[in-house]
């Protein structure tokens, strides 16, 4: 388990590495200069040298990526070209939202995709399980920017009963912060669910032909013990996995609803500081997503090794 | 405006004293609203105007937060500012600025002449990070005989000179605070900065120790929406209260046939061209352009567009201002003229050559249609959509083009087609001699004259494809009074707003 657990804190230290490295490159690469961004269609030769002299964008590529990278590794993310304020301080401030928002839609979509994951293996080749896939069906379909768009028209503008956007700040109470979330989350949290209830419904259905599942069914346990106590805790495994590389695209999926709900999250924040050529900004939000993803997936490979001995004799 | 004399910019003087005694007028029944929520599509990156080009910088602070010495009113005239009265030399090399007496920062220090001589270096400075600095250029010295006297010498006269001193790029900060103007900014303003939520708002509330007339509106919050679909649920849902340079057009019917909400159209300083690179071939031949100019069809592009909520130009000049030439008769819209020119020019088949366009609407949808159009006189364009800060690069600085799309929105800009490396790759020693007049002319029928005239040699050479100018729509409340409905320079100046 020790060899295991270092090597996946290698993979970790590695993947982060790269993810600096190719960011760095590729924002060198792509056209764009953060001081031409600032100073805009009248800009002059000598006022640009004197930003980017500030911005200390005169010094070279090798230069700018070690002095980056040694503040990274003493805790430092720089401070932000445009904003003029730390980078830590930014991802902070916009943690607040974004990481709440993938946990309620996450918990959202767990809660609503196990339960019916379960109705469909239970109801096979029933009206229940056709409901259930042409729900999924549909939910993989719609992109969560379209379903946004749609929660907002029924329940901002016909309804009134939640804002059509923005963020009231955790600071004007944990309930006007929730109702603001939550059309995001729903949005966000559809067609994970959809997702996620196939996987569930396959993996019961998968479970329900193993030999200790027909012991059991053989032995005169009824129906519905077997599907939650035999079938469901050896399903998890495979719904687990998925629900892992879900959260990677909860937080991917967050940029685009974050535009739509205009939430100050995370995404929203990379995504104006792509556009603004804040490499700083930018640098750091990567590297941070980048081990984010690589310590959830690693948490969720040890959740399962811890479960299943398989993937760690073979690994 | 900008050709004023002195004489007259005192009597704008007195009505715009006038005038900015109006929000006191508000009724003063207890049930008034007084707090406001103006939407925008952009946010600003910083909140220190003379740092940054970024529009919503301006649309944030101006004549809100910061004031310069003069500035511009809803109707873009040349007001007082922190200035309450100027006399310029006759020679037009001297201005002697007299400054409101007992003006304070919202951090309760004093503002006088000393911060204005630094707040104007400061701007002209070898290592200065201002977008306009050509602006200050003129300067040569500034002088501060007394805490209230500010006299600005000048080496050259500058007919633009209180337009450019106007502007939110000369706004006056004081030396303690303008390091931190970006994240706090502090001015002289009516309104002051209450809290910042990145990404979402900057709210501003009443400053109540300014010295002039006070606003209606307790507390200003400027929201910041991107997404067009969301534009239009916050208005609808109430959540923002007006939407200033509104650009979902599509949704203006829905909106006006609303009684709960009034929409404005109104003028803005943005000419929208079909930028052209003169340089490259086939560019180069002026009977390439005209056929390019006969080729496009302005009423059916600002349908297309705006919704027909625009106004077509001839040349690079806003017809609302003084010194326009109506010259969009020039190169009516004519297939075949412009076919048969460009079979003179040698290319009966037309050619193939790309349009780069940057992510506005206006410029993504209408690049698409003059695609359209050149197509029906044999221009094959490919279209490009780019990245804003790749089309700075590439296509503005880079001048690697060979057409674009874009909106010219600073005031009076015609004289980038005297600059000598700007990248249309033009130029025409006329239309310099004629910006060299207009340098030294202070005298206003001389100096639209000779606008006049530059319009005449831009449309002639037809440098770029002249469009449309765009419009200033204001989705709002309709019980909301004192929007500006004319975006004469960049602003949401909420001074003068309040309810009914």
């Amino acid at each position: 388990m020790l060899a295991f657990l270092l090597r996946r804190l290698l993979t970790l230290l590695l993947t982060a590495w790269l993810a600096t490295v190719a960011v760095f490159a590729v924002l060198e690469a792509v056209p764009g200069d953060p001081a031409l961004v600032m100073l805009g269609v009248n800009a002059q030769p000598d006022t640009l040298a004197a930003l980017r002299a500030q911005m200390g964008l005169d010094r070279p590529l090798a230069e700018r990526y070690l002095r980056w990278t040694g503040g990274l590794l003493r805790g430092d993310l720089g401070v932000s070209l445009t904003y003029a304020r730390p980078v830590a301080d930014l991802v902070a401030e916009r943690l607040v939202v974004t990481l709440p928002l993938a946990l309620l839609s996450l918990a959202l979509s767990t809660a609503a995709a196990i339960p019916l994951g379960l109705l469909a293996a239970a109801r096979r080749g029933r009206g229940g399980d056709w409901a259930v896939l042409g729900f999924t069906q549909l939910g993989v379909a719609m992109p969560s920017f379209w379903i946004a768009i749609l929660l907002i028209l029924l329940f901002s503008v016909t309804l009134g009963w939640f804002p059509a956007g923005g963020f009231p700040g955790w600071e004007a109470g944990a309930g006007p912060a929730l109702k603001a979330l939550l059309l995001p989350a729903v949005a966000l949290a559809v067609p994970e669910a959809a997702i996620l209830a196939r996987v569930t419904r396959t993996a019961i259905l998968d479970t329900l032909g193993e030999d200790h599942v027909r012991t059991a069914r053989a032995k005169g346990v009824g129906r519905t013990a077997v599907l939650l106590r035999h079938a469901l805790p050896n399903a998890l495994l495979p719904v687990a996995t998925v629900l892992g590389l879900q959260l990677s695209f909860l937080v991917a999926g967050a940029v685009v609803v974050e535009n739509v709900f205009t939430l100050p999250g995370l995404g929203r924040l990379l995504y104006q500081a792509i556009g603004q050529r804040d490499l700083i900004v930018v640098q750091g939000v990567v590297v941070l997503l980048a081990v984010f993803v690589v310590v959830v997936n690693a948490l969720v490979d040890i959740a399962c090794a811890a479960v299943d001995p398989r993937p760690r004799a073979e690994g | 405006m900008p050709n004023r004399k002195p004489c007259a910019a005192l009597a704008i003087l007195a009505v715009g004293a006038a005038l900015g005694a109006l929000p006191g007028a508000a009724p003063s029944w207890a049930q008034v609203r007084t707090d406001l929520v103006v939407g925008m599509a952009l946010e600003p990156p910083h909140l220190d105007p003379t740092a940054g080009a970024a529009a919503a910088i301006k649309e944030v602070t101006y004549a809100n937060l910061y004031e310069p010495l003069t500035r511009i009113d809803a109707e873009g005239n040349v007001v007082p500012g922190l200035a309450r009265s100027w006399t310029v030399s006759d020679d037009g090399l001297t201005y002697r600025f007299t400054l409101r007496p007992g003006v304070r920062f919202h951090d309760g220090t004093a503002c006088d002449s000393a911060d204005v001589k630094f707040s104007l270096d400061r701007a002209r400075a070898a290592d200065s990070v201002n977008a306009q600095k050509a602006y200050f250029a003129p300067i040569a010295s500034v002088e501060t005989p007394d805490p209230a006297t500010v006299v600005v010498t000048l080496s050259r006269p500058d007919g633009l000179f209180l337009f450019h001193m106007a502007s939110g790029d000369a706004a006056i900060v004081a030396p303690e605070s303008a390091a931190a103007n970006k994240q706090k900014p502090v001015g002289t303003g009516p309104f002051k900065f209450e809290r910042w939520v990145a990404g979402d708002r900057v709210v501003l509330v009443r400053n109540p120790d300014y010295d002039g007339p006070k606003p209606a509106l307790e507390r200003v919050s400027f929201r910041f929406i991107s997404d067009p679909a969301a534009q239009v649920a916050a208005l609808k849902a109430g959540d923002v209260d007006a939407f200033t340079l509104f650009s979902t057009y599509e949704a203006l019917p829905e909106f006006r046939n609303d009684p709960k909400f009034t929409v404005t159209v109104g003028t803005t300083e943005g000419e929208t061209i079909l930028s052209t690179n003169n340089a490259r071939k086939p560019f180069d031949d002026v009977r390439v352009r005209r056929a390019m100019a006969h080729a496009i069809d302005r009423p059916t592009l600002i349908e297309g567009v705006l919704y027909g909520n625009g106004v077509a130009i001839g040349s690079h000049f806003p017809p609302h201002r003084a010194g326009y030439v109506d010259l969009t008769g020039m190169y009516p819209y004519d297939p075949k003229k412009a076919r048969a020119l460009l079979a003179e020019a040698g290319y009966p088949d037309g050619f193939e050559t790309t349009l780069r366009l940057p992510p506005p609407p206006y410029a993504r949808r209408g690049g698409e249609l003059i695609a359209a159009m050149l197509a029906e006189v044999g221009i094959r364009a490919r279209t490009e959509p780019m990245e804003w800060a790749a089309w700075l690069e590439k296509v503005f600085k880079g001048k690697d083009y060979d057409l674009t799309m874009i909106a010219h929105t600073e005031p009076l800009d015609i004289d980038v087609y005297g600059r000598a490396d700007y990248y249309f790759n033009y130029g025409n020693d006329r239309f310099k001699a004629v910006e060299e007049e207009l340098n030294r002319s202070q005298d206003p029928a001389r100096r639209n004259a000779l606008y006049g005239e530059q319009q005449r040699i831009l449309a002639e050479d037809a440098v770029n494809g002249f469009l449309f100018m765009l419009p200033s729509i204001t989705v709002q409340n309709a019980k909301l009074a004192g929007m500006w409905v004319n975006r004469p320079i960049q602003a949401n100046d909420v001074t003068g707003v309040s309810w009914k």
